[in-house]
């Protein structure tokens, strides 16, 4: 019989056939790029450059980090200046592009433009600083308890079960309030203290899935050692979901940084953070809605921003939802 | 099922008690001293101190202060907070509220989120599909409180139509709002998920094969594509009811609503550690049980599901 | 269909009282898909006709686009991506493309019926199997639930299917996967339907079940005298139940024949590597022969002969020219009836 194919669904057998790997291509010019194999990540990456929505996030979150970088290419206004006398909740002036006055003033006669401007740099360090520390953490133990199985796995398991049980924000209400002065690393790490179970729980599935795959047996069997297996063949098949929840959770973070600075046990003065301005702007939100607006406005553009991209790299790792 | 749902209740005694150990220990073993907040800027004597300690087993080493609690929590004690009120008076007076509102809530949640994500997922690709992504988008990136002020800030101090303020918890016209705004995240999470899942069942061989037998489309997407569709939805349901306790503390905050997430969150600024934990330990409780019950649910939906 | 006596014992064919117009006829069938890497061509210009009472087997390999032509017919192609650019469907002279989608899914079910390779995803998890057998009947027919589950019943003894009753509240995942296939033969069986599309029935099963479900599809079509179209890449499959073959090749039939003859004298190089590749007992200890290289990639179909890339014989004139179905005839000249073969060289490729 020819090279007839087992169970195949009609899909797939298209599919074959659209893109057979590169042998024996009847000659021709302009084939040489597509008859390429395509990886995964090939694959992801020509679907991401063909979302929009990447491109805008993208662009978004890289003059989002610009500003957080040199806040001082923006304003050059002291945030933590407060002129009363003269600006005290003063109403902002939609034309003045990048003056000071362009979103007003708070009831401490401060800008509100320098304060979402110098704002920034705090927001993004907490969510790419959790993210960082939950993903390491996260993945290396979800890695343990998938590759090793047995009582490793039980332990780091049962372990994430039981900071999996305590409900995030309150938990992490609790760790913060020990401290009286909240800095940026303070911050990040207690969220990362109940955040990292996900990533743990995302991580172990899918290094167990990997783990199981032929070619993880066919290396074992060709002698390859555990580490080897380990970061060669298991990792990279098995990082694709870790990234998806770790770049979507990232916009998470920051949105929780804000709750707590909201409720008073997120960063701290002298730290300037979106969070304690919404936080400060809600009490006049009656006859000055333009306090809260702007913070919350730039705080949510951000939190948009990751959690787009986030999307678009999900869409684009996960074929089955192609 | 029975002698498996005994097997998890069994199994969730363990997570049940590093659960509680573990924010026991947050409590006590992290900086701040609850004693001292209750004299705020005063200089308490120390004698004082001292005595007040020793009336709550503060002195105690902290492990023995759990296995303490825990004896006392078996006979449905949650011990005092430290103004001498017994904590279960506080929750009791406290649960019923957030129990109405969280259930409004996710009746909200699963009723607008269903819908919204089963009418993008049929249109996958589509102009309506793109525009419910955006809008769960948005909602998502706007934090609950921002989204609370600004829905008080509208439909309350502008156009008067509720009032900012709960006063009476029972009624249903005055929870609406704060109930629409506890549901709002889950909600778009719900929406995404409803829609993935309709999207990717759509192209399910079960469903070429429900389009074979000339059944009618009402037919093939209500019976055939639904019933696939809601087993992650109830999943997700269920295990979000977490993320509605912290929901509660805001959404609670801006409306000025006496329930769980009010009396939790002036105990955690009060570091009123016996208020913190025997409402965790309580939530926690709850939260275990919620999942024990999808999971059973699960069964009834997904009949591949076996229970051994 | 002179040559084949099994049809010659089968009662007249149903409904067709004129007997000119065929149960069913493909005309010209195109179907293309819209992919990211362009427009793959499934189908091209397919024709084929069947009459009540006849097996017509779809050989190819996959990505060969038998499966999509069935699809077509049955009116479930995936549309987008898919598209009909031209050709017709007629059902009994009535062209379904042209339909109301009310009128086509009316015939869905109720008069051509599809079975599906993979049973187990192809019935719906969570649904019994007896809902899903009485959904037929409940749809079609307006049964109450309780008649279409007595219905359903009497179907799984038809295909026979033990304790027919007791298992009628199980679902898919508690069947073998040779009871799951009878279920869906019992399925497309309900309503008595006048066609069957059968898409690999047999592909996904144990080679031991392979034999039982063939047997009992084929006996209850002889028994309801249906029209029968089997796709398969097997060609071992094909020669005890087909009247006529039909070998497609990058989304056109390559060769038509009724079975026997096909497997005595093949008209086209691909079929003859087809049948050449077949491992047999008598060859033992010599290499087994194979078609050299891959299908062709849909969206660039080679010029010319599609299977020019990959053929023996190729020359010239099959790089340039797409060679329309030559009729088979003997050496003499004298008609081989039902015989084609879409080959420049058929001649030198029957006759040696």
């Amino acid at each position: 019989m020819p090279d007839v194919t087992k169970a195949q669904t009609t899909d797939e057998a298209l599919l074959d056939a659209v893109a057979p790997p590169a042998v024996e291509v009847p000659a021709g010019q302009d084939e040489k790029k597509s008859d390429k194999p395509r990886s995964l990540w090939g694959d992801a990456w020509y679907d991401l450059r063909h979302r929009p929505m990447f491109w805008v996030s993208s662009v978004l979150l890289f003059l989002l980090i610009v500003i957080a970088a040199f806040p001082g290419l923006f304003t050059s206004v002291d945030p933590r200046d407060g002129d009363l006398v003269n600006h005290y909740l003063s109403k902002p002036e939609l034309t003045h592009f990048f003056q000071p006055d362009w979103f007003g003033y708070d009831q401490q006669g401060r800008s509100i433009y320098a304060r979402v401007v110098h704002g920034t740099r705090a927001s993004i360090l907490v969510g790419v600083g959790v993210t960082a520390v939950v993903t390491l953490v996260g993945a290396l133990l979800g890695m343990l308890a998938g590759y090793f199985g047995g009582w490793v796995d039980s332990v780091i398991s049962r372990l994430t079960d039981i900071f999996f049980g305590i409900p995030f924000l309150l938990g992490t209400m609790v760790v913060l309030n020990a401290f009286t002065e909240r800095k940026v690393y303070v911050v990040i790490l207690a969220l990362a203290f109940l955040g990292w179970t996900s990533i743990a729980r995302v991580t172990r599935s899918s290094v167990i899935t990997a783990k199981q795959a032929d070619y993880v047996t066919a290396a074992r069997a060709l002698g390859a050692g555990t580490s080897r297996i380990l970061f060669r063949h298991v990792m990279p098949n098995a990082i694709a979901p870790t990234i998806v929840v770790a770049t979507i959770a990232l916009g998470g973070y920051i949105s929780a940084e804000a709750t707590l600075s909201f409720l008073g046990l997120g960063l701290s003065d002298p730290t300037i953070s979106w969070g304690i301005d919404i936080s400060e702007g809600s009490k006049v939100i009656r006859d000055n809605p333009h306090t809260l607006l702007f913070p919350a406005g730039m705080l949510s553009l951000t939190v948009f921003a990751f959690i787009m991209l986030g999307d678009a790299v999900r869409d684009a790792l996960d074929p089955k939802l192609r | 099922m029975g002698r498996y749902a005994a097997r998890r209740l069994l199994q969730m005694i363990p997570i049940f008690i590093g659960t509680t150990l573990l924010i026991f220990l947050m409590v006590h073993i992290l900086p701040g001293d609850p004693v001292r907040a209750i004299y705020g800027d005063k200089a308490p004597d120390p004698a004082q101190i001292a005595a007040i300690k020793r009336e709550y087993g503060f002195d105690k080493p902290v492990l023995e202060q759990y296995v303490h609690y825990m004896l006392n929590l078996l006979q449905g004690d949650f011990g005092k907070n430290l103004a001498g009120r017994p904590v279960i008076d506080l929750m009791s007076d406290a649960f019923p509220v957030t129990l109405r509102l969280t259930l409004l809530a996710i009746t909200i949640e699963i009723i607008i989120g269903v819908g919204l994500g089963a009418w993008a997922g049929l249109r996958a690709g589509k102009a309506a599909d793109t525009g419910v992504l955006i809008f769960t988008l948005t909602v998502i990136s706007i934090p609950v409180f921002v989204l609370g002020f600004i829905a008080r800030f509208i439909f309350a101090d502008e156009l008067g139509w509720l009032p900012p303020n709960v006063q009476d918890s029972t009624s249903f016209s005055q929870l609406f709002l704060p109930a629409f705004v506890l549901a709002m995240l889950s909600m778009a999470y719900v929406a995404r998920l409803t829609r993935t899942t309709f999207a990717e069942n759509l192209r399910a061989d079960y469903m070429r094969t429900a389009l074979a037998k000339g059944l009618p489309r009402r037919r093939i997407i209500g019976v055939h594509l639904l019933r696939n569709s809601l087993i992650p939805v109830v999943t997700f349901v269920g295990t979000d009811v977490g993320g509605f306790i912290g929901g509660a503390v805001i959404t609670e905050g801006i409306f000025n609503i006496q329930g769980v997430g009010n009396l939790l969150y002036r105990a955690v600024q009060t570091s009123e550690g016996s208020t913190v934990t025997g409402v965790v330990t309580v939530l926690v409780l709850v939260i275990l049980l919620i999942n024990l019950l999808i999971d059973l649910l699960y069964a009834v939906l997904d009949p591949r599901i076996r229970y051994a | 269909m002179t040559t084949i006596d099994k049809t010659r014992n089968v009662p007249e064919p149903r409904g067709a009282a004129d007997g000119s117009t065929p149960l069913l006829e493909v005309r010209d069938l195109h179907v293309e898909f819209h992919t990211r890497d362009g427009v793959a061509k499934a189908v091209n210009g397919v024709n084929y006709t069947v009459n009540s009472g006849e097996t017509l087997a779809v050989l190819g390999e996959s990505g060969s686009g038998k499966s999509v032509t069935a699809q077509a017919i049955m009116g479930i192609l995936d549309m987008p991506p898919g598209r009909i650019p031209q050709g017709q469907i007629l059902y009994r002279g009535e062209d379904m493309l042209t339909m109301s989608a009310d009128a086509r899914r009316k015939i869905r079910g109720r008069k051509i019926a599809m079975i599906f390779q993979d049973a187990l995803s192809a019935l719906n998890p969570v649904l019994s199997v007896g809902y899903q057998l009485g959904e037929m009947f409940r749809v079609h027919e307006g049964l109450s639930k309780k008649d279409a589950k007595a219905k359903a019943i009497e179907l799984m003894d038809r295909v026979k299917i033990p304790a027919a009753k007791e298992r009628v509240g199980d679902y898919p995942h508690q069947f073998s996967g040779g009871m799951r296939q009878r279920i869906m033969i019992a399925m497309a069986l309900a309503l008595e339907p006048d066609l069957i599309i059968a898409d690999e029935p047999t592909t996904a099963l144990d080679v031991t079940v392979q034999a039982q479900v063939m047997d009992l599809l084929a006996e209850l079509q002889r028994e309801y005298n249906m029209g029968l179209i089997l796709i398969t890449h097997d060609l071992g499959v094909v020669a005890d139940v087909a009247d006529k073959i039909a070998v497609m090749y990058a989304g056109r039939i390559v060769e038509t024949a009724p079975v026997h003859e096909l497997y005595k004298r093949p008209a086209h190089p691909y079929t003859r590597g087809l049948l050449d590749s077949i491992p047999r007992l008598d060859q033992k200890g010599q290499e087994l022969y194979a078609i050299k290289g891959l299908p062709p990639n849909l969206t660039r179909i080679p010029s010319g002969c599609a299977f020019n890339p990959r053929c023996p014989m190729a020359q010239d004139v099959c790089r340039t020219d797409v060679p329309p179905l030559h009729p088979v005839t003997e050496r003499d000249g004298s008609e081989l009836v039902g015989r084609g073969s879409a080959c420049h060289f058929w001649k030198e490729t029957i006759h040696g």
